[in-house]
C-alpha cells in the first residue's frame, strides 16, 4: 500500500454506525451490527468473510440499494439515500441488458445524461478498448461468455463516471483461469482510472492478490473483525513466500472466529 | 462395407444418412401440407358415404370460394365480395386488437411495477376478467349501438385480458437486478418505464400478443352477429340463416388464412424485436 500519509486526505466514503436487520416471517434477523468503515479516494478495499456475514448486504447499503436500520452512507460527508450514478455495482451475475449490445449497455450512463451521441460514442469507444471488446461491441449478452459478460459490466459502471466501483463475488462464477486474468485487467484498469474499489469476496488469495486493504467480516450479526493493510508490492506474485504469510495470516482470523463461534453455538 | 473407419471424417459417415432424407426446406411444408391434405380426402369420403346433403363436399367449398373470391359462378349477393368482406373484418378486428394493445400494455406494465395502482385496480380487473366476452354482447349493443363498433368493442374485450395479464407477469419476473443497474446508471421515472421495464417484459407481451390475436378473430364472429352488414363473421351468420353450408365454411376458411397470415407477421416482429434473444423465437 501507498504510504497514506503521502495522499491528500479527503473524506471520501465513511459508513457510520451502520445496522441492518431484516424481518423474515415472525422473526427478525440482524444482518449487520455497527459497522463502522472509511475508505479513502483510490484505495482498493476487499470485504471478505463466511458466507452470511453480511458483506453483500453492506455493499448493497452502500450501493443506496438497501436502507440501513440506524446509522449512514456518507459520500463526501452526504448521506447515501438512493443508488446514483457516483456509485457502481458489479454483480456476480452480471446484470447486463439483454437486449441492449455490447456498445448500448456500455453506453447506458452516458445516454442517461443526455449528453451529445458523438461524446456518447467516444466514451464508448474509449471503454470497449479499454476491456478489450472492440471486436463484439455488437454482440448481445447471450452471445458472450461470462467473462466477456463481466467486462461489459465494468466498462457499463466506469463509462458512466462512477467514482465508486462496488463489486459483489463478480468473478466468483467464472473459472480459474479466466478469474486470474480479469483480476490483472481489474488491477490495470484500478490503476489507470484511479477509481475506488470495494470488493467482496470470500477468496483469500483473491483478497490478498488484488487489495490495499482487507475487511475482515464476522457473522452474527455481521461486524467488522479486522481491518488489514495489505503492504505488498505490486504487482504481487501469488507463490511469493510473503504473499503465503499474509494469506495464512488472514485465513487464520476467519478460521478461528468461525471455531469460536461453532463453540458458542454448541454451548 | 457394414463397417465405417472411425478415421472417416464426419462429413463422408454421414453422407448417406443425408441421401435418405428429403432436404429440410421440403420435408417441412411437405409434412405441414399432408395433415390437412389428409384431412380433406377423408371430408370428401365422408360426405359421399353417408350421402349427406347438409355438408357440402370439399369441392363444392372450393366452387363457392372461386365464387367469393372473383365471381361469375353463383352471380349472387356473395359474389366477389371477399375484398369487403375481409376489410370490414380486418378494421374491426385490428381495431380491437389495437384499443387492447394501446391499454392493455401500459396498463399492464403499471399493474406490474407500481404496487399502489396494482392494489387499487387488480382486484376489479380480477373480477370482471371471468365474465365471458359474449355475455357483454347486450350491454355492447346498448352502448354502441347496432354496429361495427359493437364487434370493436367485443373483440376489444376478448383481446385485453391476455395482453394485460402476461404483460403484468412479463413485468414481475424481470430480474430485480436489472432495475437496480439501471437505477445505478441514472435510469428513473418514465424512463425506466420505456426503456428497462417495456422491453424486459417484451417476451410476455409477445406471448400475450399473439394468444389476443387469436381471441380477436375468435370473437370477429360473434362481434359481428350484432347485426352488421359486412364482415366475415355476418357472411358466416348469413350462411347459416340460408343454410348455405358452402358459404359457412368458405367464411370460416377466410378467417383461418387471415388469422394464420397475421400470425405470421406478429411472429416475425416477435423475432426482429427479441433478436437478442434466440430461445423466444416463435
Amino acid at each position: 500500500m501507498d504510504d497514506p500519509a503521502a495522499k491528500p486526505r479527503r473524506r471520501f466514503l465513511t459508513v457510520r454506525d451502520v445496522t441492518k436487520t431484516f424481518r423474515v416471517g415472525g422473526d427478525t434477523v440482524e444482518a449487520l451490527g455497527r459497522v463502522n468503515l472509511s475508505i479513502d479516494k483510490g484505495e482498493f478495499v476487499c470485504l471478505i468473510g463466511a458466507s452470511g456475514c453480511g458483506k453483500s448486504t453492506l455493499l448493497r447499503i452502500i450501493a443506496g440499494f438497501e436502507r440501513p436500520t440506524a446509522g449512514q452512507v456518507e459520500l463526501y460527508e452526504q448521506a447515501v439515500t438512493g443508488p446514483g450514478s457516483d456509485r457502481g455495482m458489479v454483480f456476480q451475475d452480471y446484470a447486463l441488458f439483454p437486449w441492449m449490445t455490447v456498445r448500448e449497455n456500455i453506453s447506458f450512463g452516458p445516454r442517461q445524461k443526455g449528453m451529445a451521441k458523438k461524446y456518447v460514442a467516444e466514451i464508448t469507444d474509449e471503454y470497449l478498448h479499454m476491456v478489450g471488446l472492440e471486436k463484439f461491441a455488437d454482440r448481445y449478452p447471450q452471445q458472450l461468455s461470462g467473462g466477456m459478460k463481466q467486462r461489459v459490466a465494468i466498462a457499463r459502471v466506469l463509462a458512466n463516471e462512477c467514482e465508486l466501483l462496488l463489486m459483489d463475488e463478480p468473478f466468483g462464477a467464472l473459472d480459474a483461469i479466466t478469474r486470474e486474468s480479469l483480476q490483472l485487467e481489474l488491477l490495470e484498469i484500478w490503476a489507470r482510472t484511479g477509481v475506488t474499489v470495494i470488493f467482496v469476496t470470500h477468496s483469500v488469495e483473491e483478497a490478498v492478490l488484488l487489495s490495499d486493504r482487507v475487511v475482515v467480516m464476522t457473522a452474527g450479526p455481521g461486524r467488522v473483525e479486522a481491518d488489514i493493510a495489505i503492504e505488498l508490492e505490486r504487482p504481487r506474485d501469488v507463490s511469493g513466500i510473503e504473499f503465503n504469510q499474509v494469506r495464512r495470516d488472514i485465513t487464520q482470523r476467519l478460521t478461528s472466529h468461525v471455531g469460536r463461534r461453532e463453540l458458542k453455538a454448541v454451548a | 462395407m457394414s463397417t465405417i473407419p472411425s478415421e472417416l471424417p464426419a462429413g463422408a459417415a454421414a453422407a448417406p444418412v443425408r441421401r435418405l432424407r428429403l432436404p429440410q426446406r421440403v420435408r417441412g411444408p411437405l409434412l405441414a401440407i399432408a395433415f390437412p391434405l389428409a384431412l380433406v380426402v377423408l371430408w370428401h369420403y365422408l360426405v359421399v358415404m353417408t350421402g349427406t346433403r347438409l355438408v357440402p363436399t370439399p369441392y363444392q367449398v372450393g366452387v363457392m370460394m372461386w365464387d367469393f373470391i372473383f365471381g361469375g359462378i353463383h352471380d349472387d349477393a356473395f359474389s366477389a365480395t371477399i375484398g369487403t368482406h375481409l376489410l370490414a373484418s380486418m378494421q374491426r378486428v385490428y381495431g380491437g386488437f389495437a384499443l387492447a394493445i394501446a391499454i392493455g400494455v401500459p396498463l399492464g406494465l403499471l399493474i406490474g411495477k407500481v404496487p399502489l395502482i396494482r392494489q387499487m385496480l387488480d382486484p376489479t380487473l380480477s373480477l370482471l376478467r371471468p365474465i365471458p366476452v359474449t355475455a357483454w354482447l347486450p350491454l355492447s349493443m346498448i352502448f354502441f349501438g347496432l354496429g361495427p363498433r359493437s364487434a370493436v368493442f367485443l373483440v376489444f374485450l376478448g383481446a385485453f385480458y391476455p395482453i394485460l395479464l402476461n404483460t403484468i407477469f412479463g413485468v414481475r419476473s424481470v430480474d430485480i437486478r436489472l432495475f437496480e443497474a439501471a437505477a445505478m446508471l441514472g435510469c428513473d421515472g418514465s424512463r425506466m418505464f420505456r426503456q428497462i421495464v417495456l422491453p424486459a417484459a417484451m417476451p410476455s407481451i409477445f406471448n400475450g400478443l399473439r394468444l389476443a390475436h387469436g381471441f380477436a378473430w375468435i370473437l370477429i364472429v360473434v362481434g359481428e352477429m350484432t347485426g352488421v352488414p359486412t364482415g366475415l363473421g355476418s357472411v358466416i351468420m348469413d350462411g347459416r340463416t340460408l343454410s348455405r353450408t358452402d358459404l359457412v365454411i368458405t367464411g370460416m376458411i377466410v378467417i383461418g388464412v387471415a388469422g394464420f397470415l397475421t400470425d405470421r407477421i406478429i411472429v416475425a416482429l416477435n423475432n426482429w424485436i427479441l433478436r437478442w434473444s434466440p430461445q423466444h423465437h416463435g
